[in-house]
């Protein structure tokens, strides 16, 4: 098998289950008792902690584990909006979040709030001064993703948070898909609030975090114990947590090599497709984008239609077409982008990782080409 | 990945009756409005029977497989008996559809259809 979809989800790293297992064994403590089999439950939490805190240059006491980068989404919107809403109830974003963010946007906007979804270019990124434009004394929150799930497009951080500085107004990031990817320093970049997820980054399902400066007013979004000094109830889950904070560690120690190698294999499967393949379009930045994504249009067949194919020839990838959707329609970041939906129909992401070598480019840039000359076969816009 | 039957697959897979018919009798070009995706059907006519038909379409793997299968049924039949043809025959024919993919059946029912008016309206005004 060929997985070449880690944006949707990565495998585990050996070493992140090692360090997982006690917890899921015999370390079953409740981080919240007293005896020692709880005190080291504790104690591997705040290690967690600390090394998550370190791959984004945070203080562990700014990271608040939450059940995942839908959770810590939700957590950063709903609990700025509820918690400021004596000074605004505008929020900003894009149109090209993930739904964690856009869908939490839209419940906000049904109870009174007021949302601006800011437009991108052709290539996915935001505009600024439309950003700028948009801000009133009302504003409390700007969200914008750090890198984009689909096309990889990498938003320009620093000045977003910039011009929310200038304007005294929160900055929270989606870095879902940038965090253990990229390096990340929320200090130097200016981030208020950042949101992550371990299964991007070869920890498990089902946990992430989210970073919240200090100082940061907020409410939290699950009333109940006093977990995460008062912001996230619920006993912890502690063997996740781990696994986070492992990942994280991994994550900053193998970065660098990982962009190199990963990056050389992406750039030679686009250069291939796109000249093996005719009337292929690259989505995304250019350059500015994470240097595992690749996203295509390939015109005149479906996606859904090249995506069994290439399962049946054990290649796994993704598309963004209307058929491959529950709600039947094109991906909402390809549209905004200006992509016609005949277009984005054609739409495929392959999107790289840690455990792929050059014969995945090589079977890939065999395979592809031949399935697309076969739908187009049967394809009417194809002559 | 959706849960397809075999014969939708193999149907995918192996498409019948895949292009155009030059000087076709009939041809129905449809659109679905739900995802966008487009068939053609094309339909050459004896002595009111299909005798033959072939098809083009942009779609899923859905759309791909029902539009070989309408394309198979129709082959052979009266133009009545064509008319008779429903989406629910197509997807039954094919062991079924995922739910969220019974209305690409509905563009090969449509397409047939099309087809079939197109070539009336031909004949009418040859007469
Ligand atoms: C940009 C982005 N935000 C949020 C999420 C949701 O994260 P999780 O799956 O951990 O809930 C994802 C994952 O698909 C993502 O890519
Ligand atoms: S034709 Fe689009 S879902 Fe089948």
């Amino acid at each position: 098998m060929i997985y070449l979809d880690y944006n949707a989800t990565t495998p585990l790293d050996e070493r992140v289950l090692s360090e997982m297992l006690p917890f899921l064994k015999e370390e079953y403590g409740n981080p919240s008792s007293i005896y020692s089999l709880a005190q080291r439950a504790r104690n591997a939490v705040e290690k967690a902690r600390e090394q998550l805190a370190k791959l984004i240059n945070a203080d562990p006491k700014e990271i608040i584990f939450t059940s995942g980068g839908t959770e810590a989404d939700n957590f950063a919107i709903k609990g700025i909006a509820y918690a400021n809403e004596d000074k605004g109830n505008q929020i900003i974003t894009s149109q090209i979040e993930h739904h964690a963010v856009l869908n939490t946007c839209k419940f906000l906007e049904r109870r009174g709030f007021e949302v601006t979804y800011l437009p991108v270019d052709k290539y996915g990124v935001v505009d600024l001064e439309a950003l700028e434009k948009s801000i009133t004394e009302r504003t409390i929150l700007i969200s914008i993703m750090f890198a984009n799930n689909e096309v990889g497009t990498i938003q320009p951080i620093e000045e977003i948070a910039r011009i929310a500085k200038k304007h005294g107004v929160y900055f929270h990031t989606d870095a879902v898909q940038a965090a253990g990817k990229l390096p990340i320093d929320v200090e130097e970049l200016g981030i208020d609030l950042l949101s992550l997820s371990a299964h991007k980054f070869y920890g498990p399902k089902g946990v992430g975090a989210l970073f919240v400066r200090k100082g940061v007013k907020i409410a939290p979004l699950l009333q109940g114990g006093e977990q995460e000094r008062g912001r996230r109830a619920g006993t912890e889950n502690v063997p996740g947590i781990v696994g986070l904070g492992k990942a994280a560690e991994i994550a900053k120690e193998e970065m660098e090599e990982e962009e190199k190698r990963v990056r050389k294999l992406r750039d030679e499967l686009e250069r291939r497709l796109l000249s093996k393949i005719p009337e292929v379009v690259l989505n995304g930045h250019p350059q500015n984008r994470l240097y595992n994504t690749l996203s295509i249009c390939v015109k005149y067949v479906e996606g859904e239609s090249m995506l069994i194919n290439l399962d049946r020839e054990g290649i796994c990838a993704s598309s963004g077409s209307a058929c491959t959707s529950s709600s039947l329609e094109p991906s909402h970041v390809l549209l905004a982008m200006g992509i016609p939906p005949e277009i984005a129909h054609g739409s495929l992401r392959f999107s790289f990782g840690k455990f792929n070598r050059e014969e995945d480019v090589e079977k890939v840039s065999d395979v592809l080409p031949r399935i697309v000359e076969e739908l187009r076969k049967i394809s009417p816009f194809w002559e | 990945m959706l849960e397809y039957s075999e014969k939708v697959i193999e149907h995918f897979r192996n498409p019948r009756n895949v292009g155009k018919i030059e000087n076709a009798d009939g041809v129905g070009k449809v659109g679905n409005p739900v995802c966008g995706d487009v068939m053609v059907i094309y339909i050459k006519v004896k002595d009111n029977k299909i005798e033959d038909c072939k098809f083009q379409t942009f779609g899923c793997a859905a759309a791909i497989a029902t539009s070989s299968m309408v394309t198979e049924l129709v082959k052979g039949k009266d133009i009545e008996e064509a008319l008779n043809i429903t989406n629910r025959t197509v997807a039954e024919a094919l062991g079924g559809l995922p739910a969220i993919k019974y209305h690409c059946s509905l563009l090969a029912e449509e397409g047939i259809r099309a087809a079939i008016e197109d070539y009336k309206r031909r004949k009418g005004s040859d007469d």
